[in-house]
């Protein structure tokens, strides 16, 4: 599996994805996601941290044995993330005023010690950062989804500020519903389980048409050669 | 002895874990001196366009970051920058806060040396979007209305939102917000008047 560099993908993009299937990081997911543009972001950026993570914890996996392999993930974790918070408030402060409540959140997403446990310390170095940028994508992926939904139902935009984030290019993203004021409810905290939990519900009737799918093909073929 | 058995030795933990200790405060340190003296930078600026929205343009020709005074407020130290022209005082840019619905309001106001409120903004704020948001000024213009009032105008009890009986509005559904905002302005108020000497002196 380590060495399927297309398996890893899939894994973290739908199979394995961090929101959707593993169920990790829900304290991001709830808190960012009141609109498209918070969840792209946060996501982005847990993205970056998941990767370089994943890199450095593939790298030492051998010098560090595993009675305190912990609390050396969570040093390197948290120095990391220190330090893509420095550098974005010194060099990219536009951007930070828009994320830096975000990144410092990172630090407590379990999924990036969770990937640094159950990938990267018994994988490649290689394979450990496909692994952080399909898990990471996947998050994004997963955050953007959500809080576009909330973001519609709610304040009836989409992508609002996205041109704060990613440059005046993207202001064309940037819609509005006329005559739409929203459904506050979508923008608070259970607005966002709610949405959490209808997109989990058509995840899994999703897998499961493509399991039946599947299972058919495969009789099918069994029928054919017999 | 390799190293796979060496890795188990109880000794090889502690060495291992300060050693990783060490090299993460080092690099902490020097990615702080490396971004200090830019995060500082860009902080300052971020006060002056701030404490430049709320002083209309042209009160001011000096610096007033670098010209402030620093008093006391319900005991807690606070800094006022003195916007000045031609070297006489014109107005004091100072912060206030005041408990909303869910956490602090942070309140930056400029105040004329004639005691008129010359701008209030919002700067930092916890309030439920979509209700009480609209104190930003990206959300709603609600918070030019402190514009031009002083102590006297409104009277100092008409100082409210309309529904305690003020001159403020607030918003449908959100009065606790904007209530708090007036009261943070009002004490903001009252602070000027009562160390005005020490302020344009």
């Amino acid at each position: 599996m380590s060495d399927n560099y297309g398996s890893i993908m899939k894994e973290g993009l739908w199979g394995q994805n961090v929101v959707f299937a593993q169920l990790l990081a829900m304290c991001p997911t709830m808190a960012v996601t009141t609109s498209g543009t918070n969840g792209l972001g946060m996501g982005l950026a847990t993205t970056a941290v998941l990767v370089v993570s994943n890199i450095l914890v593939s790298a030492i996996r051998h010098t560090v044995s595993s009675q305190v392999r912990i609390p050396v993930f969570v040093v390197l974790i948290a120095t990391l993330v220190t330090i893509v918070d420095m550098a974005m408030n010194a060099w990219l402060h536009d951007l930070y005023k828009v994320l830096g409540l975000f990144i410092a959140l990172i630090v407590v997403n379990c999924a990036i010690l969770g990937r640094a446990e159950a990938f990267a310390v018994k994988n490649g170095v290689v394979a450990s950062a496909v692994d952080g940028l399909a898990m990471g994508l996947g998050f994004t992926g997963a955050l953007t989804v959500i809080g576009l939904i909330r973001e519609f139902l709610g304040a009836g935009t989409l992508f609002a500020q996205a041109s704060n984030l990613l440059g005046p290019a993207f202001a064309f993203l940037e819609m509005k519903v006329p005559g739409y004021g929203g459904a506050l409810l979508m923008i608070l905290p259970p607005g966002g389980f709610a949405i959490l939990g209808f997109l989990l519900a058509g995840k899994r009737i999703l897998d499961q048409r493509m399991e039946a799918k599947a299972a058919e093909a495969v009789g099918c073929a069994v029928h054919a050669a017999t | 002895m390799n190293f796979e058995t060496f890795r188990e030795k109880i000794g090889y933990q502690p060495v291992l874990l300060g050693t990783f200790a060490l090299l993460a405060s080092g690099a902490l340190a020097w990615a702080s001196s490396a971004t200090g003296d830019a995060i500082a930078a860009a902080e300052a600026k971020d006060l002056r366009d701030s404490l430049s929205e709320v002083l209309p343009a042209g009160t001011a020709d000096n610096d007033f970051l670098k010209d402030t005074v620093e008093l006391e407020k319900d005991g807690k130290p606070i800094v006022i920058y003195r916007a000045r022209k031609d070297g006489a005082v014109q107005a004091a840019l100072f912060k206030v806060s005041e408990r909303g619905y869910s956490g602090e309001i942070q309140v930056l106001m400029a105040v004329g040396t004639d005691g008129r409120a010359l701008g209030v903004r919002v700067l930092k704020h916890t309030e439920t979007p979509g209700l009480g948001d609209k104190i930003e000024i990206k959300k709603d213009p609600w918070v030019k209305s402190f514009d031009g009032k002083s102590l006297g105008d409104p009277a100092p009890e008409k100082w409210a939102v309309k529904k305690d009986g003020g001159v403020f509005d607030q918003f449908a559904g959100a009065t606790i917000t904007p209530r708090a905002v007036v009261k943070a302005v009002k004490g903001g108020m009252d602070f000027f008047t009562a160390h005005k000497a020490e302020i344009t002196g």
